[in-house]
């Protein structure tokens, strides 16, 4: 076995950021992601990085847009009253091309709410959030090692379609210590700093070239039409190729529960308790929220007849929508949610199947 | 088999660090952990808590609503937890402060006078080293000499003069019984 360390998930993320290269931290606090911007403020000067806490939300996500056009990988991270601030923000980042990481650690809502866990921004990340026709890519881990591993890959992602990526956990994953294996994303120093260079489009100074632009605004007709659809096709694109989601028991089961982020391992443990008296139950764990993975839902319809669904959310049922889309109606789908504080428990999961 | 570990009590009697050392030693036996602490707007004289899950396997939930191990440090605490332990489960109770009766009479109960033993060690806080003490001799949880590495981890450089008191807390738990 690996040697592990005992980690939050908030410390988790900022590590994983740290390992993957990331350079610009902005934020502002926020129970319960906190640890987070503490653990950046005192880590990212010893990787020779910049760390600012803004003066608010919208100062944080303005630095990010700003430090992400001059080639640095750049991050902020908030909880949902903070993202809801940030949204204007994002917006922009995904009009100018950019890259950067978002990561939300949710609360209970709507407005201050509490800082209890939920997961009822899942609409917020995964309809664009703030206006314009645009996608964040979004990833929900489930475990402390997750949360450290998943920042490679949003930072890798963000790069590679210029867009902007938000890691969706919420206050328990953000809370909750679990052992961790901490192994460098395999960047080394000369190729954090070939990384500039990787960037042609990045604002660095235009001597001997000509100047790059950066900017979500264009006045001209039919420019923005042709933007849009440029944006279109790189979202089929993504569509198509970053899918991502874990199965379990798919082969057999009769009775699927879909689920994610923290609510996924009760979902889980539910699973392995039901499965020790023979039902036939299985999981489908969306890993990409955005692109949400319909495919496997689809293909489950298409080779067992009998399947039904059992959405399991902190939530009043927002990633629901998302499993009925996919289903187009071809098989039932049920939902146990809730929110505000309270999560489904092993046993509230057990009973409500056996009244299915 | 997943050993599930609730401790609570109020702010301050460090109940979570308390899970974090037993978690850190689990982990440094390769064990998988996973621990959920109370978090938010409970302060010093407030309630804390933390789950602990312990495992071979990977955990799948962490949230803990059976414990087989629940420690208690003061009344409110056995009040508002008394339930979430398993049938004939173990109940480390802090007698110094827990003067309320217990409900049910299917567990295994522990009480020692932590707090009392903290205070005559000359420092009420280390109340949670007693306790430790006591859990790792009970439970044979771990080979003893592992504390010492593992509080000179947690003190650092700042608080490293506070490991001497702790482990003669710890140290005087392990003698009880």
């Amino acid at each position: 076995m690996k040697k592990r360390i005992l980690l939050s998930g908030n410390e988790a993320i900022a590590e994983g950021a740290l390992q993957a290269g990331c350079c610009f931290y902005a934020g502002y606090p926020i129970t319960p992601q906190n640890e987070l911007t503490a653990y950046m403020a005192k880590r990212m000067p010893e990787v020779g990085g910049v760390f600012i806490q803004a003066e608010s939300e919208l100062s944080a996500i303005n630095m990010v847009f700003g430090a992400s056009s001059t080639g640095a990988r750049a991050m902020t991270s908030s909880s949902s009253p903070g993202i809801s601030l940030k949204q204007e923000g994002i917006s922009y980042i995904a009009g100018a091309e950019l890259p950067a990481v978002i990561v939300n650690i949710m609360r209970g809502g709507p407005g201050l709410g509490n800082i209890a866990p939920s997961q009822s921004d899942y609409f917020q990340a995964t309809k664009g959030g703030g206006h314009g026709d645009y996608h964040c890519i979004v990833l929900a881990p489930s475990t402390v090692q997750e949360a450290f591993d998943f920042m490679g890959v949003a930072f890798d992602l963000a790069d590679r379609y210029r867009n902007p990526v938000i890691i969706l956990g919420d206050g328990m994953l953000g809370q909750m210590l679990e052992s961790c294996s901490i192994a460098a994303y395999g960047l080394s120093n000369s190729s954090k700093k070939r990384r500039k260079d990787i960037k042609k489009w990045a604002l660095t100074g235009c001597k001997q070239r000509s100047p790059n632009v950066i900017k979500s605004f264009y006045l001209k007709e039919g420019d923005l039409e042709r933007f849009n659809l440029k944006l279109q096709k790189k979202y089929k694109t993504i569509q198509e190729t970053e899918t991502r989601y874990e199965g379990l028991y798919l082969e057999d089961a009769r009775l699927i529960l879909v689920s994610y982020g923290t609510m996924a391992r009760v979902a889980k443990a539910v699973v392995s308790e039901l499965r020790k008296k023979n039902k036939k139950v299985g999981l489908v764990r969306p890993i990409t929220l955005w692109p949400f993975p319909r495919r496997i839902l689809q293909d489950l319809t298409a080779t067992h007849k009998r399947i039904s669904f059992l959405v399991v959310e902190m939530s009043y049922g927002q990633m629901l929508e998302d499993v009925r889309l996919a289903l187009e109606g071809k098989a039932k789908v049920d939902f146990l949610g809730r929110a505000g504080g309270g999560i489904p428990t092993e046993k509230e999961i057990i009973r409500f199947i056996k009244n299915l | 088999m997943t050993e599930k570990i609730i401790i609570a009590g109020a702010g301050g009697q460090g109940v979570i660090l308390l899970g974090k050392l037993i978690a850190e030693i689990a982990m440094r036996q390769d064990r998988f952990v996973a621990l959920i602490p109370s978090y938010g707007p409970e302060v010093r004289g407030g309630s804390a808590y933390c789950m602990v899950s312990i495992s071979d396997e990977e955990i799948s939930s962490p949230y803990i609503n059976e414990a087989d191990t629940l420690i208690i440090m003061n009344n409110p605490s056995l009040n508002r937890f008394e339930e979430k332990i398993k049938r004939n489960g173990l109940l480390i109770l802090n007698s110094s402060l827990v003067t309320d009766k217990i409900a049910r009479n299917d567990l295994k109960v522990i009480r020692y006078p932590f707090t009392d033993i903290a205070v005559r060690l000359g420092n009420p806080r280390v109340a949670n080293m007693v306790v430790l003490g006591c859990f790792i001799k009970y439970k044979r949880f771990s080979d003893p000499k592992i504390i010492t590495p593992v509080l000179y981890k947690f003190a650092g450089k700042e608080k490293k003069d506070l490991v001497k008191i702790n482990l003669k807390a710890f140290k005087e738990g392990l003698r009880l019984r």
